[in-house]
């Protein structure tokens, strides 16, 4: 009896360490459409894998699946952090095909819209279900106070997530960090450009120290 | 619902529902409440808002039920922080009061536009159709 329940002990400590301690943390970068949650999430893999994670598009919901990059080691200070970033759409209330069809024809522009719809509720759901941290992108150059944004901190909050807020879009004139600290004074706030690579040492110490 | 009042149909339907009545719904049941009366083209106002859970299910249920050319989704808004601990104007106005309520206004995307908010304050545009 002692014998199997000291197998047992080990086998569910080695299960532990295999499956909780050593699996790489699913982070998820969130935010609102056109933040520019591909664009750091195309950096941040090439930057440690050398693929992209998926296409990037000045219209509004080019991510409508949620995507995973699996894997991602980072190396900071001699320690490597291993996660796994999982791109997701840009999350709103509201989708209104004729958004897109300055861009495209009508037929696409549905089909575009009820994508998007679907990925924005794939995306609540993995909010919910399956990640372990999250990275909220916002853009600088815009206004942070918006139901969206109100509501998705929120969300996380709610949930115990380890958050860092990140304001993308550091390269624009228009650019506001201050904006983005004041809006939410409650969680660190690091400013970068994903698109120019602006910070991204600083970008890639907040990661390992808050998601390692 | 007997919190709604109407003028006919030409006008715009307004539902403040109180935080008593609820009281017990599941999340699901709320979410069911809120969505059938935006459906109908209605201003949804909740006395005391809803939890971050229930937020996050309602913009998934949202999403599933939007069409092209039928719906496009729900304006929502609430303040942005919690209210202090002294009582809401709106609290005062529905016999109540708390530290956690937070009025939430909810509408069809296509016929509320938000104008202005800040902590204590929302402006909103509604359109009848």
């Amino acid at each position: 009896m002692g014998l199997l329940t000291g197998l047992r002990d080990s086998l569910s400590r080695v299960t532990d360490r295999l499956f909780s301690e050593q699996e790489p943390k699913r982070i998820g970068i969130y935010g609102p459409p056109n933040a520019g949650k591909t664009t750091l999430a195309n950096r941040i893999a090439r930057d440690w894998t050398g693929d992209a994670v998926g296409a990037e598009s000045h219209i509004p919901h080019e991510t409508r699946r949620a995507r995973r990059k699996e894997d991602v080691e980072i190396e900071r200070d001699g320690k490597t952090v291993s996660i796994d970033i999982v791109d997701t759409p840009g999350v709103t209330t509201k989708v209104d095909y004729e958004e897109f069809t300055d861009e495209m024809d009508k037929d696409d522009a549905v089909r575009r819209s009820r994508e998007a719809t679907e990925g924005v509720a794939e995306a609540m759901h993995w909010l919910r279900e399956d990640v372990d941290g999250v990275i909220y992108v916002l853009d600088s150059a815009e206004d942070p106070i918006t139901q969206v944004n109100t509501m998705l901190i929120g969300i996380i909050e709610s949930r115990d997530l380890p958050v860092l807020i990140f304001a993308n879009k550091i390269d624009l004139e228009e650019s506001s960090v201050k904006r983005i600290e004041d809006a939410f004074p409650q969680h660190e706030t690091v400013p970068l450009s994903a698109k120019e690579g602006e910070n991204m040492d600083e970008v890639y110490e907040q990661i390992a120290e808050y998601f390692g | 619902m007997p919190e709604a009042t109407t003028d006919g149909g030409d006008g715009v339907q307004i539902d403040l529902i109180s935080g008593q009545r609820m009281e017990g719904k599941t999340s699901m049941e709320k979410v069911r409440m809120i969505l059938d009366g935006v459906h109908e083209g209605n201003i949804v106002i909740l006395e005391e808002g809803l939890t971050p859970d229930e937020e996050s299910k309602l913009i998934e249920v949202t999403m599933t039920e939007i069409n092209p050319e039928e719906f496009n989704g729900i304006e929502i808004e609430t303040y942005p922080r919690p209210s202090s601990d002294s009582p809401s104007f709106f609290g005062r106005l529905m016999g109540k009061d708390g530290p956690d309520t937070k009025l939430t206004v909810i509408g069809p995307a296509d016929r509320i536009e938000t104008l202005h908010k800040d902590e204590t304050l929302i402006s909103a545009l509604v359109s009848r159709d």
